[in-house]
């Protein structure tokens, strides 16, 4: 089936598991079109990988339009590819040239371990969400929603904070594999509402402790994750987050 | 008819819900504590259920196939949550919206259903705001609403182009306390691949392990289904890749039965196909219709760029055909009307699938007025379009921003090209008032049920149903069921009904490795959605979707003969798991057909081409369609249609007109 | 929710806050000791350069402060050595391929070896003019620091390597300014651009003034 007139060399990494070692592995694909994206380049190798008797390529992907945060390749260095303000399933082949090299290595973590091929387990985000990043109000008890009035500022300031689609590209990038810019845009987004407020304290203290644990590195503020984070999330949310940490901690 | 009892309360509409919730029976704090739930689907209706339940004191089990529970497809909704409340002074009411539902879902919804849903939704605003979830806010402080699908009143509650996603973040939060609390198992990368029935009640579920490809047994006293639509059936959807029916289609084999299956919604603003790579199909929120006019050439096959076609060559054909709703009518009429001038050959780009949705006339608008603001006096045409620009880039620049990215075309400089795309099922398992399927202790939930939207869902009230089942209606009817359960123990997953489950489960995935055939799972997946959108999409046909049923039975034995499916059970394999979901959309696509068959009317998202108007609108057939197609499984693919007759109490079922 | 008390201090943040901490108490120091260096333009000879040097070596107030600045020091280099050992751990595969020059700026990727230079660059500038007024002091001498800077800056070699040490000191203090303020949650959209842009001419003026000195010793213009 012929697609387009792109002809690339794909180095990707193959690993069978966790427990066995892998390495980067080099296929050629040949009538890509500018119009796919980056992910249906990967379905055409695939589909001739299966044509051959072959395992496909594993890879984490779901709703294909950048919102679920399934998606998480490192492409020629870069978590996500070489386009910012996107996640792996909206880059587009257009963004690539006829005959490159394109290296793709899944996230890279201690906290991150690999799967299969390009898939890593995440669970470390889920278990310091469960730590605090939440407003302990069970359903039904809630007052009517606007007796709360909240300056937009605030409001829209948590709205850019909640964005975060907690793919973990700020860990992939990060030279130390810190996860400071995800934990940081949960604990802003609630340190900026009236309501998350009431468990601010222990929400940080919980949070960071847990992000400790799991074995992220720290921050360097080097700000690389700000510049591949797909949804823009901002370093200001760190500094908030080390704020909300230092006052924390004074307070017992 | 004996077998469907939809159990709607006694009382006058408005008295049903409030009546139903001070008399259902209670289970008592110490025995909640030893009652097991399955919830599985962790979307707007499975982690809202799963954490309410786990408030009460339910032991909860949470399963989905994603690596995290907030990635469910609901993360995606953009336009935003319908409620009641009236901010607005504009004249909403819970009556107000509930009747808009009825009417926009053509009258094939349940009243008493419906009116549940409109009451309960102010309860959901307040709950999601309580939780932290940012919804947008005006200068005072307040919430802010937004006209939303062609209501009349301002009662969309939103946060930008993301309002799935908050509250999807939202009801994760609650979820997750939930799962810090201990009170909630959660099984990410799990997929469901089967029922277990014991004497008939539902008792648990048969689960892959996605990781290890282990299988595993799970005991629930109850088990919850909210695992959203079948859009996928399609193969080209808006919905997620992993979107799928398989909890869905073996509860149905398992005796649930599945109400309404042809109800399908075509959105009409997605970006159009651009080749046979094309794995899936991106919405742009419908707010692009307040603004964008919907146009194509006056003259068939005209290949010119949009820009370069003169005013007086372009046919407005939505405010042409439509002048009262003119671009802001409903999706099923936005979306067939574009198939319509598709098909007569005035379609543009390459593919000729498309239409145009131009923003030269807002930004020209925008301009004019930001102008004014500025107080510049004699604006240049230059300053007029940088000004215009400015202000849609505010308002929708992060779907232009997608559109470009999808397309590589500048949408502030040349018109966009849309097209429809399946996006949401209204149809789904058939539930009673409690929400229990035909299967005793089976509940579904959402999208996946078939439920309040009848043949076609307004904007904005999908999030609206999902959340409300989770939060405010199952939580007190399950009460109804568990209350007589409360004796029961819970069952050891040794027992053969598990046993019989497990295996049915590794004799299916045996057989689909052993084929070994020569085509790959998209291969039939593909071809499969094209037998759906040709002759089961937006307009149908009884000759079509006669062909339609014998294609989908040739297709399937030849999946059966000739499917490869590569690697092994054991391991971390997704071409296993399109395959077994895939082997379920060949059966379900059948069902889909067979139902639109039988519905010789048009309704709705289900538009019969021999049921038109002579203006070629749907016209719908009250007297023999007033019922709810509820379909049950017979094996080996054979059916038996039940009908459940809908009661028009209060909203008295009219045409519906948008000229 | 409940509160755990997990230790400040051995935490990631903590350990930053320590690190900005002593960062910018030796930052501080930076003034004092640019301030006195910068006696030598009033060419006299080194007399008034003389005289704060001596201030310096023989005030008790000085004294003290000298053990919490070698403190400082001390502290910045093993809670630096501690993060570094951390932060390699948590990615123990590396990438193939990693693109980092466009994400963020060399030097806030390179603290490390920066400071590993700045020490280096330390052990010789103690060893030049430290160690020779400390022994003055123990055997009660007069030590003239003057003469010494110009017998050290003589060698072009001496130059090249202080010339080196500072350009480590540059980058260092560059991203190590803004980074303490953030690590601190100092950040206000109105005083941030302040501080970051206060950050800068910090570190290019301390560091110019610093480099003139050995430059102009060199070159003679100063004796």
């Amino acid at each position: 089936m012929s697609h387009g007139n792109m002809n690339l060399t794909l180095k990707i990494w193959r690993q069978n598991s966790g427990k066995e070692p892998g390495q980067l592995v080099t296929y050629p694909v040949k009538d890509i079109s500018p119009d796919m994206s980056f992910l249906e380049m990967f379905d055409v190798l695939n589909e001739q990988l299966v044509s051959k008797n072959e395992n496909p390529i594993v890879f984490d992907h779901d709703c294909r339009e950048g919102i679920c945060g399934m998606c998480s390749m490192v492409i020629n260095g870069r978590a996500h590819g070489p386009k910012t303000g996107i996640t792996t399933c909206q880059l587009h082949m257009r963004s690539f040239k006829d005959g490159d090299t394109i290296v793709v290595e899944p996230w890279r973590a201690q906290a991150f371990p690999v799967i299969k091929d390009l898939t890593v387990d995440r669970s470390a985000f889920e278990r310091i969400q469960a730590k605090g990043g939440f407003v302990s109000v069970n359903t039904g008890t809630a007052q009517d929603a606007n007796c709360l009035p909240i300056p937009k500022d605030d409001a829209d300031a948590s709205f850019n904070a909640a964005a975060c689609i907690g793919c973990g590209a700020c860990v992939a990038t990060c030279k130390n594999a810190s996860a400071m810019l995800f934990v940081a845009a949960k604990v802003s987004q609630f340190a900026l509402l009236p309501q998350g407020r009431v468990e601010a304290t222990a929400r940080v203290k919980n949070m960071v402790a847990q992000m400790d644990a799991e074995g992220f590195g720290s921050c360097t503020n080097t700000g690389a994750c700000e510049v591949e984070c797909p949804k823009g999330i901002s370093l200001e949310n760190i500094a908030r987050m080390n704020r909300e940490f230092l006052v924390a901690n004074c307070k017992d | 008819m004996s077998k469907l009892d939809s159990k709607i309360p006694d009382g006058s509409l408005e008295q049903k819900w409030t009546k139903y919730k001070s008399s259902v029976a209670l289970v008592n704090p110490s025995n909640k504590r030893n009652l097991e739930i399955i919830v599985v689907g962790s979307g707007l209706a499975g982690s809202s259920a799963a954490a309410s339940l786990a408030e009460l004191g339910y032991k909860v089990k949470v399963f989905c196939y994603q690596d995290s529970a907030r990635r469910a497809h609901s993360i995606a909704a953009q336009g935003g949550i319908n409620a009641a409340k009236n901010y607005q002074n504009d004249g909403d009411s819970v009556y107000r919206l509930f009747y808009d539902t009825v009417k926009g879902g053509d009258y094939r919804a349940r009243e008493a259903n419906v009116y549940r849903l409109a009451e309960v939704s102010n309860s959901i605003i307040d709950q999601c705001v309580a939780q932290g979830v940012p919804l947008a806010r005006e200068y005072g402080g307040m919430l802010s609403n937004r006209s939303f699908g062609g209501t009349q009143v301002q009662r969309t509650f939103y946060a930008a182009g993301q309002t799935g996603q908050q509250l999807l973040l939202g009801a994760y939060s609650a979820l997750n306390r939930q799962i810090g609390l201990g009170t909630v198992d959660m099984f990410p990368r799990h997929e469901m691949l089967e029922v277990v029935k014991i004497d008939d009640k539902a008792r648990g579920i048969i689960a892959r392990d996605m990781v290890t490809g282990k299988l595993e047994r799970h005991f629930g006293h109850a088990v919850l289904l909210c695992t959203g639509g079948y859009g996928n059936v399609f193969y080209l959807s808006t919905n997620a890749m992993g979107c799928n029916a398989t909890a869905a289609w073996k509860a149905h084999k398992k005796g649930a039965f599945f109400g309404n299956p042809c109800f399908t919604q075509i959105h009409p603003t997605c970006i159009p196909v651009s080749g046979d790579h094309q794995s899936k199909l991106t919405l742009m929120s419908e707010s692009l219709r307040n603004d964008g006019r919907i146009w194509v050439p006056k003259k068939q096959g005209d290949t010119r760029k949009g820009n370069e076609i003169p005013e007086e060559e372009r046919d407005y054909y939505l405010e042409r055909r439509y002048p009262a709703f003119g671009n802001l009518v409903p999706r099923d009429v936005a979306s067939r009307a574009a198939k319509e001038r598709c098909d007569e050959g005035y379609g543009v780009g390459a593919s000729k699938m498309a239409v145009f949705l131009d923003f030269k006339a807002a930004i020209e608008r925008f301009g004019k007025t930001q102008a004014k603001k500025l107080s510049i006096e004699n604006p240049t045409p230059q300053q007029l379009k940088e000004f215009g620009k400015q202000v849609v880039e505010e308002k929708y620049g992060n779907l232009f921003a997608m559109y470009e990215q999808i397309t590589g075309e500048n949408p502030y400089e040349v018109p966009m090209r849309i097209y429809p795309a399946v996006h949401y099922t209204m149809g789904g398992l058939w539930v009673d008032y409690n929400l229990m399927t035909t299967v005793q202790g089976l509940y579904c939930l959402g999208e996946a049920n078939f439920s309040d939207h009848g043949a076609n869902r307004l904007g904005a009230s999908a999030l609206m149903q999902g959340l409300a089942d989770g939060y405010f209606v199952i939580p007190y009817t399950i009460g109804a069921y568990l209350s007589k359960e409360i004796a029961v123990k819970p069952i050891p997953t040794s027992h053969e009904a598990f046993d019989a489950a497990e295996k049915e489960v590794q004799t299916r995935i045996d057989k689909l490795f052993a084929i070994k055939g020569g085509k790959s799972v998209d291969h039939f997946h593909k071809r499969l959605g094209k037998i759906m959108w040709d002759k089961c999409g937006m307009a149908r046909n009884e000759k079509g979707l006669k062909e339609a049923i014998l294609e989908i039975r040739q297709l399937r034995d030849e999946f059966w003969k000739d499917v490869r499916v590569t690697g092994k059970a054991n391991e971390m394999n997704p071409e296993l798991e399109k395959a077994c979901r895939v082997a379920d959309f060949l059966e379900l696509g059948e069902l889909m057909c067979m139902d639109a068959l039988n519905r010789s009317e048009s309704c709705g998202g289900h538009f019969r081409v021999e049921s038109q108007t002579e203006e070629g609108e749907a016209k719908r057939d009250d007297d023999k369609f007033t019922y709810v197609s509820v379909w049950e499984n017979k094996g080996n693919n054979e059916w038996d249609l039940h009908k459940e007759d809908l009661m028009f109490d209060v909203v008295h079922p009219s045409q519906r007109s948008y000229k | 929710m409940s509160n755990a008390s997990p230790n400040f201090l051995t935490s990631s943040i903590g350990k930053k806050f320590l690190m900005g901490f002593t960062g910018l108490f030796l930052i501080s120091f930076l003034v004092v000791h640019v301030c006195i260096n910068a006696c030598i333009y009033f060419n006299d000879s080194g007399e008034t350069f003389n005289m704060a040097a001596h201030f310096m070596a023989n005030n008790i107030i000085v004294r003290i402060v000298e053990i919490g600045l070698f403190l400082g020091i001390i502290l910045h280099i093993v809670q630096a050595a501690i993060l570094i050992r951390q932060n390699n751990s948590a990615r123990p595969e590396k990438y193939a391929v990693q693109n980092l020059a466009v994400s963020s700026k060399w030097y806030s990727r390179s603290m490390g070896l920066l400071g590993t230079l700045l020490l280096m660059f330390l052990i010789v500038h103690l060893a030049n003019f430290w160690v020779p007024t400390k022994v003055a002091v123990f055997k009660g001498e007069e030590h003239n620091t003057f003469e010494s800077l110009k017998v050290v800056f003589s060698s072009p070699l001496i130059l090249i390597v202080y010339l080196l040490g500072l350009a480590s000191l540059f980058y260092h203090l560059l991203h190590g300014f803004q980074s303490a303020f953030r690590t601190f949650g100092l950040t206000h959209k109105k005083y941030t651009p302040f501080i970051k842009s206060f950050g800068f001419w910090y570190s290019v003026i301390i560091t110019l003034v610093f480099a003139s000195m050995p430059i102009t010793l060199y070159l003679g213009i100063i004796k």
